[in-house]
C-alpha cells in the first residue's frame, strides 16, 4: 500500500497531483520514468510518469488528468487514502547530456512530464528553451515551477486568452527559424501534439525526442501491450522508452492503438458516474 | 460400473478399467471459467488405486523430475490413509495440488507405468490431485519441523514455482526468507498465465498463505533490476544469498508484417489481463479486455490452448489453432489438445501465417497463410514444416493471439554485473543451480527456457539444498 500524503487540483479540477509514499521508488527514479499504478483490488494498471521524486523523504509527484473511470476514481481519493499497487521506475531515465541550446515543447498534462526533464537539462549547463501550452489559461500548469528551470519560457493559449495565441508548434518553428544553435527538441504531450511538433521541426533537422504514453499492463516487457513502430521495428515501450526518436515513430498506430478499448473505457466510465452520482470525477 | 468389463480369461490383476474423471460437460464450461475435472470422489479415488501393482522396480517413479514415491503414496491411498499420502508426496514436490492438475503425466510417470504397456497406465496425476485437494479441504494447519534461526538472509526474486519451492524449503531450515515479486501478486505463471478453468487460483493462495504461516516475507510491486538491484540486495540490504527465479517472461511475437494491429495480442497479453487482471469479470474488474468473433491462435503448445479456451469462454464464435507443424508435434498436454477439441476448437494444423491485414481503424480483419508439409528432421528432431508454394489462403479473424513461444528477458542479466548469460540470454549454472556471480542462484525457466511446472520446482528444491549448504558453510 502506497500512502498519499498530498494531494492537489490544477487546472480547474481537470489535473490531479498527488505526493505518494513510496520510498524504494523514490530512491531510483530518474526524470522521463514512470511508474505503473493500481488504484485498488479490481484497479486496472495504468502508467504515469513521476514528475519528482525526493530520494531521502521517499515521495514521488505524480500528475494524472481525469479521463475515465480508474482516473476519475484516483481523483476521489485523499491524502491519508492508499493507493494499492505503485510499480517502478519504470522505462529508461531521459538521455541527459550537455548539448547547448534545447528546445523542450510540453502540451496539456505533458508540461507535468516534462518538468523534470527539462529540469534535468537545465541543470546539466544547457541553455533551455520551454514553450508550454494548454488549451486555455485556467488549464495552464506548472507555469512558475517551469519558468525557474528554463532560460526562457515560450507560453500559449489555443484559445488567446494568455500568452501566444496559437499552438506550441507555431512558437517552436519561429525559434527554429531564427536561431539555428538549437541542438535537441523534446516534446511531451498529447499525440496529435508530438505529431505535428515533429512534422515541425523535420525540416530544420533537428533531432526531436518524444514521451511515448501508450497503453501498458505490466511495464517491464512481459507482454507487448505497449509495442510501437519506430524506424520499421517494433519496440516495446516500456522497456526500450518511453522517449524515442519522433521522426521516426509510426504516430498512425500508436494512435490506432490507444483507442483499441474506446467502448469498453466509455462504458466503464458511464456506469462509474451512474454509481457515484453527478460530479463524481468529471 | 464399464460395460467394457473384460470378463473372464487371462486378465489377472487388469480388472478395473481407469477411472475416467467427472468433468463439466463442454457446452456448459465453455460459458464459465470454473474448472474443468471435478475431482475424483473418494471411491473412485480408492478404485483407481487398487489398480496399481506396487511394482518393485516402478516404471514410474524415473519418470518424475522429482521423484516422487508413487507406489508409496497409491498404498497410503488404497490404506484409506489421505493424509498420509500427502504428505508422502511433499517429500519430494511441495505443489501437488498444482501438479497434480498441470504436469504433462503422459510424457512422465504415466509414460513408465507398466500397466501402459498392455493396458490403461494408473492416473497418478489424477490420484496425486485427489489426496493433495483432500489434505487442502479437510487437513488441519501443522506446522512442520522447524530448523532454529540461522541469522543468514535470503532474497528470492520471482514467485513462480521455483521461488515458491526454494522459499519454502529454506524457511524450514531457519533462514530468513524474503521473496521479491514484480507483479502485485505472487504465483508467477501459475497466477497470471494459467487460467482459473484449469487451475483454481484458491489453490495456488493456499500454497502462498501456507508460506507466509512458516514466516516467509513477500514484497510484491518490487521489479529487481529497476526498484532495487541484486548487487543492492547483496550489498545493502544485507541478504547473505540471492535467488533468481525469474521465468522466461518476453513474449516471442511472429515479426511478420501487420503484428501490431489492434486486436493482435501476445498470449501473455491476452491472459495477464484474463486471469491477473481478470478482464473475464469487465466491468466489475476494471481492465478491459477485446471480444473477438473470430479468433485466431498461433501455436500450440499449453499457453496457446489456454489462451483459445479463454477467447471461448469471452464469448467467441470459433477458435481455431493455427499451428505450422502436424498434430503429433504438438507440445501441450494431451488433456488440454482432448479438452480444446471436445470444446470445438478448430485445429488448423500444418498451416503458418504470412502476414495480417487491416481494417481502416487499424483493426485485424484477415490473416493470410500458407499450407506446410513436413519435410526432414531438424536440429530438435522433429520434421520440419516447408510452405506449399500457391497454397497461400486468406481467414478471416478479427483476433489473434501470438502464442509462440517465450525468451529470457534481460532486465536482471543487464543490471547485474558478472552473472553470465548463455546467447539467448538464459543464466547459465551449473547442477545446482550456481551462477557465475557469488552468492547468487538462478533456476527455473530463467535457466532451462519455457519448460514445466515441475522442472522449476526441482531446479528450487536443489538450489535450497546448496544454498543452506553455502550459508552453513560462511
Ligand atoms: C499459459 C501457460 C500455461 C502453462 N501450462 C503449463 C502446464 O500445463 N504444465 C506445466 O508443467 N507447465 C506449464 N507452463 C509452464 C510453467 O508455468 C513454467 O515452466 C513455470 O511456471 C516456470 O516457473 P518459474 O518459477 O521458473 O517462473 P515463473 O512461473 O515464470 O515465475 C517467475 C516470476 O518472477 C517474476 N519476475 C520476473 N522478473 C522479475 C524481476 N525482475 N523482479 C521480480 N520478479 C520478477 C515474474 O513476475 C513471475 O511472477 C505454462 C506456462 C504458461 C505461460
Ligand atoms: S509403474 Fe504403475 S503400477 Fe507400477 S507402481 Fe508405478 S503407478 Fe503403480
Ligand atoms: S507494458 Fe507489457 S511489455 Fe510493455
Amino acid at each position: 500500500m502506497f500512502e498519499i500524503v498530498e494531494k492537489k487540483q490544477l487546472a480547474q479540477g481537470t489535473i490531479c497531483m498527488f505526493k505518494v509514499m513510496a520510498p524504494r521508488i523514490a530512491r531510483k527514479t530518474k526524470p522521463g520514468q514512470f511508474v505503473i499504478l493500481r488504484a485498488n483490488e479490481k484497479g486496472e494498471r495504468i502508467p504515469l510518469t513521476v514528475a519528482e521524486a525526493h530520494p531521502t523523504e521517499g515521495w514521488i509527484r505524480i500528475y494524472f488528468q481525469v479521463v475515465g473511470k480508474t482516473t476519475a476514481m484516483l481523483s476521489l481519493m485523499e491524502p491519508g487514502d492508499a493507493i494499492k499497487d505503485v510499480i517502478g521506475p519504470l522505462g529508461l531515465p531521459t538521455h541527459v547530456e550537455k548539448w547547448g541550446t534545447v528546445l523542450c515543447v510540453g502540451g496539456g498534462l505533458g508540461v507535468a512530464v516534462l518538468y523534470p526533464v527539462a529540469r534535468a537539462f537545465f541543470e546539466a549547463g544547457n541553455y533551455v528553451i520551454a514553450i508550454i501550452g494548454a488549451r486555455t489559461k485556467d488549464l495552464l500548469i506548472l507555469e512558475d515551477e517551469m519558468r525557474a528551470v528554463c532560460n526562457e519560457l515560450y507560453v500559449t493559449t489555443d484559445d488567446g486568452s494568455y500568452g501566444h495565441h496559437g499552438f506550441v508548434t507555431d512558437v517552436a518553428r519561429k525559434i527554429l527559424q531564427e536561431r539555428k544553435d538549437v541542438k535537441m527538441v523534446m516534446g511531451i504531450g498529447p499525440v496529435p501534439m508530438m505529431r505535428f511538433l515533429c512534422k515541425t521541426t523535420e525540416p530544420f533537422g533537428v533531432k526531436t525526442m518524444v514521451s511515448l504514453n501508450p497503453i501498458m499492463v505490466d511495464g517491464t516487457g512481459m507482454c507487448g501491450a505497449c509495442r510501437v513502430r519506430v524506424g520499421g521495428e517494433t519496440k516495446f515501450c516500456c522497456v526500450h522508452g518511453p522517449d524515442f526518436d519522433g521522426h521516426q515513430v509510426d504516430f498512425d498506430e500508436l494512435t490506432k492503438r490507444l483507442a483499441m478499448y474506446v467502448p469498453q473505457e466509455r462504458m466503464a466510465y458511464d456506469k462509474f458516474k451512474a454509481e457515484v452520482g453527478a460530479g463524481g470525477g468529471r | 460400473m464399464n460395460a467394457k468389463d473384460p470378463g473372464p480369461g487371462k486378465q489377472k490383476k487388469e480388472r478395473l478399467p481407469r477411472q475416467p474423471m467427472p468433468e463439466q460437460p463442454p457446452r456448459e464450461r465453455i460459458k464459465n471459467f470454473r474448472e474443468v475435472p471435478l475431482g475424483y470422489t473418494v471411491e473412485q479415488a480408492m478404485a483407481e488405486a487398487s489398480r496399481c501393482l506396487r511394482c518393485k522396480k516402478p516404471g514410474c517413479v524415473p519418470g518424475c523430475p522429482v521423484e516422487v514415491d508413487i507406489p508409496g503414496f497409491i498404498s497410503l491411498i488404497c490404506e484409506g490413509k489421505f493424509f498420509e499420502a500427502a504428505a508422502k508426496i511433499r517429500e519430494t514436490n511441495s505443489l501437488p495440488a498444482v501438479c497434480g492438475r498441470v504436469c504433462p503425466q503422459e510424457d512422465q510417470c504415466e509414460k513408465g507405468c507398466v500397466l501402459g504397456k498392455k493396458w490403461e497406465p494408473v492416473a497418478i496425476g489424477r490420484l496425486e490431485r485427489f489426496v493433495a485437494d483432500y489434505d487442502r479441504t479437510y487437513g488441519r494447519f501443522e506446522m512442520p519441523a522447524m530448523d532454529p534461526p540461522t541469522g543468514k538472509r535470503v532474497a528470492v526474486v520471482g514467485s513462480g514455482p521455483a521461488g515458491l519451492t526454494l522459499a519454502g524449503d529454506l524457511i524450514k531450515k531457519g533462514h530468513e526468507v524474503t521473496i521479491f515479486e514484480a507483479l502485485h501478486e505472487p504465483g508467477g505463471v501459475l497466477i497470471y498465465g494459467i487460467p482459473e478453468f484449469r487451475l483454481p487460483k484458491e489453490i495456488v493462495n493456499a500454497e502462498v498463505n501456507y508460506l507466509k504461516r512458516l514466516g516467509v516475507r513477500i514484497e510484491t510491486d518490487v521489479v529487481v533490476g529497476k526498484t532495487v538491484t541484486v548487487d543492492e540486495l547483496l550489498e545493502e540490504e544485507g541478504y547473505h544469498a540471492v535467488f533468481l527465479g525469474v521465468g522466461a517472461g518476453l513474449p516471442v511475437f511472429m515479426n511478420i508484417p501487420g503484428e501490431n494491429l489492434c486486436g493482435i495480442y501476445s498470449a501473455n497479453e491476452y491472459l495477464t489481463r484474463s486471469n491477473l487482471m481478470k478482464a473475464y469479470l469487465f466491468p466489475e474488474y476494471d481492465t478491459p479486455i477485446a471480444v473477438g468473433k473470430n479468433v485466431v491462435v498461433l501455436g500450440a503448445g499449453n499457453v496457446a490452448m489456454d489462451a483459445a479456451r479463454t477467447a471461448l469462454r469471452l464469448g467467441a464464435e470459433t477458435v481455431r489453432i493455427v499451428y505450422r507443424r502436424s498434430r503429433q508435434e504438438m507440445p501441450a498436454r494431451a488433456e488440454e489438445i482432448h479438452h480444446a477439441e471436445e470444446e470445438g476448437i478448430i485445429f488448423e494444423l500444418l498451416t503458418n501465417p504470412v502476414r495480417f491485414i487491416g481494417d481502416e481503424r487499424g483493426w485485424v480483419k484477415a490473416m493470410e497463410c500458407v499450407r506446410m508439409e513436413l519435410g526432414e528432421p531438424d536440429s530438435s528432431g522433429r520434421r520440419r514444416p516447408i510452405p506449399i508454394p500457391g497454397s497461400e489462403f486468406i481467414l478471416e479473424t478479427d483476433m489473434a493471439i501470438v502464442a509462440i513461444g517465450t525468451m529470457a528477458n534481460p532486465l536482471i542479466p543487464s543490471t547485474t554485473p558478472g552473472l553470465e548469460t548463455n546467447r539467448w540470454g538464459y543464466i547459465v549454472t551449473d547442477e545446482t543451480g550456481r551462477t557465475s556471480k557469488e552468492g547468487v542462484w538462478a533456476g527455473g525457466d530463467i535457466v532451462t527456457g519455457a519448460a514445466t511446472v515441475i522442472l522449476a520446482m526441482g531446479a528450487g528444491r536443489k538450489a535450497a539444498k546448496a544454498i543452506h549448504e553455502y550459508l552453513m558453510s560462511k
